[in-house]
């Protein structure tokens, strides 16, 4: 009744391919911006801010990346923290290095060296699928960090490795408070859902869906195999470098090497698996599941007064499974329960 | 010289142990297609368990051991029934991912019942060096290492001619070839399954208990998972011999490049240097030293 598109007609083709086609979704769409840009950062505190929603879009971002490449492209990684610890050690250096450098051209480059090395590691997956790449990604992941621990050049010579993000400024105006960093972010991350999301309505999403879904079938019917991966591993890998950058920059401040470690790159994969694989709207809501998670599960072991010790064994068992009661219940993830609901809610109030 | 053998044998002796836990993998993964990321968290649950039992029931190890075997078997029942049943049929990558929601679940399992405090466990071999070796060749080769690999060995052979020879053992490579034709003749995939989960948790024991006593029970034994991975991916994921083999170079080549590229380079090098080395041979050979040959048709 309330989410219906009967009489929205449609009279040119730009309305027809526009990307949210019926006009309730474009409403929600724009007032959860709005509530997100304008009312989140007045009634929110500062720990609200810079510990769940900060590292929300943070996260959000990341598992953006793995599902360009995991969702849409096919190619199974786990080395998606390494990918960020390019983007936000090159930022990091470029801003260090380059006088004067607007701080978000320094985050587009440290994207464009993750994407860069992305490529390198991307290379294998021409000649090897499946579970072998995803071990092999395990490479990337063990290779980076202890490059990252021991060239000094990369960390700034800073004896432990331990870098401190500088601050973020663009025209003279500081973003250093957490509504102010909350609010760059928050931009980062929506304009880079949005090109995210045209990207896959173009040939380029429609090239990595057809090797995801045969690869030797679209070899033969003309996609360029070579192309369409290393494509992929590259725009995945710049979203990954851009979060990595934001966790540095926005969320932790000062960061080591370690800290993008492979339970780091689980944590995403677990985001975009309980999300949904293969939405973008999938990558949000595991952000957002994977972030509160702990943060209620110690609410309620503190509730219950227990140990620390045992509170961290029971998250780990909960993580555990959630992930299997997902991939056996709903492996397309929350995502999919949205979808559900939606045509549920077309339906409403009959059943058929 | 002699210190460049000491390395070597001490690298193939490490790589035994690899290849134990590697062994544990292909077992799964050839009659079910599975990849079992959580094997590195059974190996922890077992070796933990054992100790565990011992701490707090006063047992002795020998004990202990039957009681941890029961336990592993029972684990493994369980995740044949509650994982991998309702999964039949998903595509292979959402079993892989059931299994590192598995090995996050084991893990916190384990520290839950049994503490997460490191562990020591005292197997009755010493950790001496061999006196012929020393006197004769002058190499230092551990006592211990040299038991744990015979007895590694001697795992083999036995899951060898489990496979070759007996009833259960044909009924596995059925099930490996082709699921439904196996059940259409008659063999019941499931319990098939539910032996083959038991036998992984037994390796898992095995491997447990020896790099136990060797590194201590804790946590980083979890870690074995991620060095036996580059083992399977030389082996081949489908063939025991590929994973001993395998286990034998990773094991020698990751102790030689770690005593003579690592101090050119900072050391510490032994994390990614058996990946790297996988990935480049996958370049020449993609399906591993001894894995099928991958044919795809449209």
């Amino acid at each position: 009744m309330f989410y219906r598109e009967a009489g929205q007609f449609k009279t040119s083709y730009e309305a027809d391919g526009q990307i949210l086609p019926i006009r309730q979704d474009r409403i929600a769409l724009f007032v959860t911006l709005a509530v997100a840009l304008l009312a989140l950062p007045l009634i929110s505190s500062p720990y609200m801010l810079s510990a769940i929603l900060i590292p929300f879009l943070i996260f959000a971002l990341a598992a953006l990346g793995l599902n360009i490449l995991t969702g849409y492209a096919g190619q199974l990684s786990l080395g998606t923290a390494a990918f960020m610890a390019v983007g936000a050690f090159a930022s990091y250096n470029f801003v260090a290095r380059i006088p004067g450098i607007p701080v978000l051209l320094a985050f587009v480059l440290g994207g464009l060296c993750a994407a860069m090395v992305g490529i390198a590691f991307g290379l294998p997956s021409l000649r090897i699928r499946g579970f072998y790449l995803a071990a092999s990604t395990l490479a990337t992941q063990f290779f980076v960090v202890w490059c990252l621990t021991k060239i000094p050049w990369l960390t700034g010579h800073s004896s432990s490795g331990v870098i401190t993000a500088q601050k973020m400024e663009i025209l003279g105006y500081a973003f250093d408070t957490p509504e102010r960093k909350y609010v760059l972010v928050l931009g980062v991350v929506a304009f880079m859902a949005l090109l995210a999301k045209n990207m896959l309505r173009s040939n380029v999403g429609r090239s990595w869906m057809a090797v995801r879904d045969m690869d030797v079938a679209a070899e033969v019917i003309g996609f360029r195999l070579m192309r369409t991966k290393l494509l992929a591993f590259a725009v995945s890998s710049f979203y990954c470098g851009v979060a990595g950058a934001l966790y540095a920059f926005a969320y932790l401040g000062t960061v080591e090497p370690e800290a993008y470690n492979l339970d780091l790159s689980f944590r995403i994969l677990f985001m975009i698996i309980i999300g949904g694989v293969g939405s973008i709207l999938g990558s949000f809501l595991g952000a957002a599941f994977i972030v509160l998670l702990p943060v209620f599960l110690n609410i309620l072991a503190h509730g219950l007064a227990l140990p620390t010790s045992v509170a961290s064994n029971l998250e780990l068992m909960t993580f555990g499974a959630l992930i299997i009661f997902f991939l056996i219940v709903e492996p397309h993830g929350l995502a999919r329960l949205w979808q559900i609901g939606k045509e549920k809610l077309r339906l409403w109030p009959f059943p058929h | 010289m002699s210190f460049f053998f000491e390395v070597l044998i001490g690298g193939l002796l490490s790589g035994v142990m690899y290849a134990l836990v590697a062994i544990g993998f292909v077992l799964i993964y050839k009659a079910s297609g599975v990849f079992n990321f959580a094997q590195g968290a059974m190996v922890f649950f077992a070796a933990l368990t054992c100790v565990g039992i011992m701490d707090k029931f006063g047992l002795s190890l020998w004990l202990a051991i039957p009681a941890t075997m029961v336990a592993m078997i029972i684990l493994g029942l369980a995740i044949e029934r509650v994982v991998l049943r309702p999964l039949v049929n998903q595509p292979e990558i959402a079993l892989f991912m059931a299994t590192i929601g598995l090995a996050f679940f084991i893990e916190g399992l384990a520290q839950l019942l049994w503490g997460s405090q490191v562990h020591k466990l005292d197997l009755p071999i010493e950790d001496v060096p061999l006196q012929y070796l020393l006197d004769n060749f002058n190499i230092i080769v551990s006592q211990f290492d040299v038991i744990a690999a015979a007895i590694c060995g001697v795992m083999v052979i036995v899951l060898a001619l489990l496979f070759a020879k007996t009833k259960v053992g044909r009924a596995l490579r059925a099930v490996a070839d082709d699921h439904q034709a196996a059940l259409a003749v008659g063999i019941p995939l499931q319990r098939i399954w539910a032996v083959l989960w038991a036998v992984a948790g037994l390796v898992a024991m095995v491997a447990g208990l020896l790099w136990g006593a060797r590194n201590g029970v804790q946590f980083a034994l979890t870690f074995i998972a991620l060095k036996a991975l580059p083992v399977l991916i030389l082996g081949g994921f489908t063939s025991v011999p590929g994973a001993i083999v395998g286990g034998l170079i990773i094991g020698a080549s990751e102790k030689l490049a770690e005593v003579y590229i690592g101090p050119l380079v900072g050391g510490g090098i032994e994390g990614w240097f058996p990946y790297v080395l996988a990935l480049l041979f996958l370049l020449v050979r993609p399906e591993g030293l001894f894995g099928e040959k991958i044919i795809r048709r449209i």
